[in-house]
């Protein structure tokens, strides 16, 4: 099918019927992508849809069976990435490939033909800092990757395909790795190039994300697509989670009112200092109580982190934590262990996870000195592989045996393996720090599910996640951090996602706009998307710049909703306008009803 | 531009468990026909050597009791090695944790530290064993500590220790303990002496001559224990659970720290003791040249062995046969081609237990 240009120019990229089988799986079942030159198309899919896949057809890794890829309307065959590359088509990957201790320039020119043999590099830092420039990209020439932030670390990945001459990159789930702020600098820097003629393929698995950064749509499911090269501000959140996942994904999940129980963490005083031993929290006083989430936003990179570990043990602090009555401040992890406290860890195969050993090995890392497991001085691993074989049927854990490894199991499967190791334990506390992070929708769900389930039955959990809408929707009451500070609890009752984005910036809740933007919350129904926040925290901040001194009257000025609210600036997005709830209805069935026919023609 | 037959590494995510085995042997054999292929290129008949290394070493009872000997103190110190590799610690001071083993034991005899004369001998020798085990021990506990304590390079640390260790013992040889001037202590009592075969001659005359002595029995007791200890212990689990994750073993509650020494002091329990077995079975004097880099052959036993302890058996024995066969043939070196292109060789075949190797011809590639 073919879908009308408004412009004639010749597609950079159209790749059609693209059939891609491995063995026993149809990567790609008759998949057309086409890209115009200053677009930015994003590829939306569930991990495994096929997503990745289709961009290594088109720089040239994997060869398609059958189908016809053509750029700038010439045909062309690709027996190799180079000669993706000499085509002008170059790959961001998620993990980057930069050697530590070079310099930017001397990360982009490894590889290349030219400089030969002397290398005057002053030289070339000047050609990349231009380059840099060109496209708004802020990076010193002369630093060394390890002194680099994950979001510089990826602009010198970008640099280094441009400085090669490609005019159509691909992402791959390129804020995957990124802070929020780091994320929409990324997007914003991408949108430049995007309106300087580059084509931009981008690749996510995030709903909000797409919304905010694509021009065209085109939906992955299974290998084939349920929507190609369509219009964004067609969709809402809802439809296109659909049009991923094949069904209505329940993003109001089941949480029953209860109220909480008696208190079970509390902490007092605490500080802490990073990995680079400067200040991460100070004096952070915090309560937490049965049957209760506690939220904890914030910008990644204020003390969650530290937080967390000064919790379970992994890092030395002053001031007491008392869980369950004991002060656990200092004491090993152990201790914490032996207590009740379970922890689900941020990053899943480098602490939550043993890779190269078996399920078996990963189920029983905490109870390993436990009855049935552990006879005297000797471990039953027949006992033990029961018990994993009992929890892989229990949490639907999708592998061969309890002896397959790890590090073979997909995102979703290792999580569920480590929630079922840290809740089959009935603990009385549970830290999760980024549950869902990096997971497909329907494991989303499932894991959300299984802390609200754990709050029924009385135990505590605290939530550390920079999804808002996740905390919004799981936490009873919503702790925001900035700079190892607890700026300000919330209770569900008064959640504001706006008023939340504003403390994560630092702003104390004395000093917010009064109720207004509750208010006019209700009037639009909940601004919802974490993007909005952003937007709404771009003006703040541009003001709060222009306005430095007077704070104060600047809130009195935003007190009128809809001066601040619903503008974004005008140069960036297109924001869709804010539809009532039947409107929004009735697109939604509309956009769905189409797609529908469409899926099932095929 | 194109390689006409590119050769496909494929990852492979499932070997089957016989795979490793076939690849060791494989391996051994494929060294031992380049080898041969040297051989002949030199001149020589490979079949001839190969014939007459096999008997050298295997050919009759006294040749095995021999190569028993050798193995003896490889299998002792494989296995420390192993279980240190285990949990990536590489401990490669087994030679300085033999010499201080061996010096330990000595000094019962040497200082002396019982009398003698009228102590039996099963508590001298009990006694001997102790003390090589714990002097290997404490002296493994220094790159253990400051490990684990302050994250100081184990590889360094003990590799320096070795000089120390070696340059220790020429003290006493050359000075305190030294036999009227040369570089040895006395020979000790009979009474020190580990119980040989050839104690045995007159009840069962098969034994004369055999050296075999009562180290290997220590040896196969402690490979039974190293096994027990890896796969069926909580603390064999804790071991390989750091081995492959140290943060998450942290995460899971496991004290690094203490674990990391004691792994250390064990794995120099057992190297002390295999100097112990050196002294008091084989030389039956503190020396020089008590050790022909055992020390090293050990951690190179434990890696061909691929950590495992009855595969350690094995490998000792079979570098026993090359070290005993090396004293019957000329030049000696030809023993030491052997392992070392084996070494290489059984290295490399891992390469097959992480790829599958594909030839791809061209016509396959662009078959659509």
């Amino acid at each position: 099918m073919t879908f009308p240009e408004e412009t004639n120019t010749v597609p950079a990229v159209e790749m059609q019927d693209i059939v891609l089988r491995f063995p026993g799986v149809l990567a790609n079942d008759h998949v057309n992508f086409t890209l115009y030159p200053g677009e930015i198309h994003a590829l939306l899919g569930e991990n495994g849809a096929g997503k990745s896949t289709l961009m290594n057809v088109l720089t040239g890794l994997y060869k398609p069976q059958s189908g016809e890829i053509r750029i700038h309307g010439k045909k062309v065959s690709f027996n190799s990435p180079r000669d993706a590359i000499a085509n002008g088509i170059g790959m961001v990957h998620q993990h980057f490939m930069l050697v530590e201790n070079q310099t930017v320039t001397e990360n982009i020119l490894i590889g290349l033909d030219t400089p030969r043999f002397a290398l005057n590099l002053k030289k070339y830092d000047q050609e990349i800092s231009n380059l840099a420039e060109q496209f708004g990209i802020h990076i010193d020439p002369t630093a060394k990757i390890w002194q680099l932030s994950v979001g510089e670390q990826q602009r010198v990945e970008i640099l280094k395909i441009l400085y090669r001459g490609a005019n159509i990159l691909i992402m791959d789930e390129p804020t995957a790795v990124l802070a929020p702020q780091e994320a929409d600098e990324l997007i914003e820097t991408l949108k430049g190039m995007a309106a300087q003629g580059k084509s931009i393929a981008f690749i996510s698995h995030k709903l909000t994300e797409v919304k905010h950064v694509a021009d065209k749509l085109t939906v992955l499911r299974r290998g084939r697509a349920t929507a190609e090269r369509v219009d964004l501000q067609d969709f809402t959140r809802e439809s296109l989670a659909s049009l991923m996942v094949g069904r209505e994904v329940i993003f109001n999940l089941h949480k029953c009112e209860q109220a909480a129980g008696r208190e079970v963490l509390r902490l007092e005083d605490v500080s802490a200092l990073n990995n680079k031993n400067l200040p991460a929290l100070r004096n952070v006083d915090l309560a937490l109580h049965e049957g209760e989430i506690l939220g904890i936003a914030g910008v990644a990179g204020n003390g969650q982190s530290e937080l967390v570990e000064v919790i379970t043990g992994l890092r030395p602090c002053t001031g007491r934590i008392w869980l369950e009555g004991k002060d656990i401040a200092n004491k090993p992890p152990s201790f914490s262990i032996n207590q009740g406290l379970a922890h689900i860890p941020e990053d899943r195969i480098g602490v939550g996870s043993a890779p190269n050993l078996s399920l078996t090995s990963n189920i029983i890392m905490k109870r390993y000195d436990q009855q049935p497991v552990s006879q005297k001085w000797q471990l039953d691993y027949v006992a033990a592989d029961e018990l994993a074989g009992g929890l892989k049927t229990e949490y639907d854990i999708q592998a061969p045996s309890v002896q397959t490894q790890a590090r073979k199991l997909s995102g979703g499967n290792l999580q569920k393996l480590i929630l079922a190791r840290e809740l089959s334990s009935t603990p009385r506390m549970v830290v999760a720090m980024q549950p869902t992070r990096g997971l497909d929708v329907g494991a989303i769900e499932s894991v959300q599910q299984m802390l609200l389930n754990q709050r029924e039955q009385g135990c505590a959990i605290l939530l550390v996640s920079e999804d808002l809408d996740e905390l919004l929707s799981l936490s009873d009451r919503i702790a925001v951090m900035y700079e190892g500070q607890i700026v300000g609890v919330l209770c569900s009752e008064d959640f504001d996602i706006t008023q939340i984005g504003l403390m994560m910036t630092g702003t104390l809740p004395e000093e917010l706009p009064e109720k207004a933007q509750a208010e006019q919350a209700s009037i639009e129904g909940t601004p919802s998307s974490f993007d909005e926040v952003l937007d709404n925290l771009h003006n703040y901040e541009e003001s709060s710049q222009a306005k430095q001194p007077a704070e104060i009257e600047l809130f009195s000025e935003s007190a009128e909703p809809t001066e601040v609210l619903p503008q974004p600036e005008s140069s960036a997005t297109p924001e869709d306008p804010p539809l009532n709830l039947t409107e929004k209805e009735r697109v939604l069935r509309k956009v769905l009803g189409e797609n529908y026919k469409q899926g099932d023609d095929e | 531009m194109k390689i006409p037959y590119p050769v496909l590494l494929k990852r492979t995510e499932d070997s089957p468990k016989w795979l490793p085995v076939v690849t060791s042997v494989g391996a051994v054999l494929l060294a031992f026909i380049i080898s041969g292929v040297i051989l002949a290129v030199t001149g020589a008949d490979p079949f001839k050597v190969y014939s007459y290394l096999f008997k050298a070493s295997f050919g009759s009872w006294g040749a095995f009791s021999d190569v028993v000997v050798k193995a003896t103190p490889l299998l002792l110190i494989g296995l420390g090695c192993s279980l240190a590799f285990r949990m990536r610690l590489w401990n490669i001071g087994a030679e300085g944790q033999f010499f201080v083993g061996a010096f330990m034991a000595s000094a019962v005899v040497m200082v002396p530290l019982v009398n003698l004369d009228t102590t039996p001998r099963w508590a001298i020798i009990s006694l001997m064993a102790a003390l090589g085990m714990l002097g290997g021990s404490l002296y493994a506990f220094i790159a253990g500590f400051l490990k684990a304590k302050l994250n100081i390079n184990e590889i360094i640390i003990t590799l320096m220790l070795n000089y120390i260790a070696v340059l220790w013992n020429n003290y006493w040889i050359f000075g305190k303990w030294s036999e009227s001037g040369f570089q040895m202590t006395k020979t000790f009592p009979k009474s020190a002496w580990l119980p040989r075969l050839a104690d045995y001659a007159k009840q069962v005359p098969a034994f004369s001559g055999m050296t075999l002595h009562l180290g290997i029995l220590f040896g196969l007791i402690a490979a039974v224990i190293v096994y027990l200890i890896v796969y069926r212990s909580k603390w064999g689990y804790k071991i390989t659970l750091i081995g492959d994750n140290p943060r998450a073993a942290r995460y899971a509650g496991i004290n690094i720290t203490a674990n990391t020494i004691l792994v250390f002091m064990v794995s120099g329990a057992l190297a002390g003791l295999a100097g112990m077995t050196e002294v008091s079975g084989v030389v039956h004097r503190l020396q020089e040249r008590i050790s022909t880099s055992y020390g090293f052959s050990g951690v190179i036993v434990a890696w061909l062995a691929k950590l495992n302890p009855f595969a350690v058996i094995v490998v000792s024995i079979l570098f026993g046969a090359l070290l005993v066969a090396s004293r019957e043939i000329q030049p000696s070196g030809i023993s030491f081609l052997i392992q070392g292109i084996t070494l290489f060789l059984v290295i490399s075949s891992d390469v097959l237990l992480k790829y599958e190797i594909k030839w791809v011809r061209p016509a396959q590639e662009t078959a659509q």
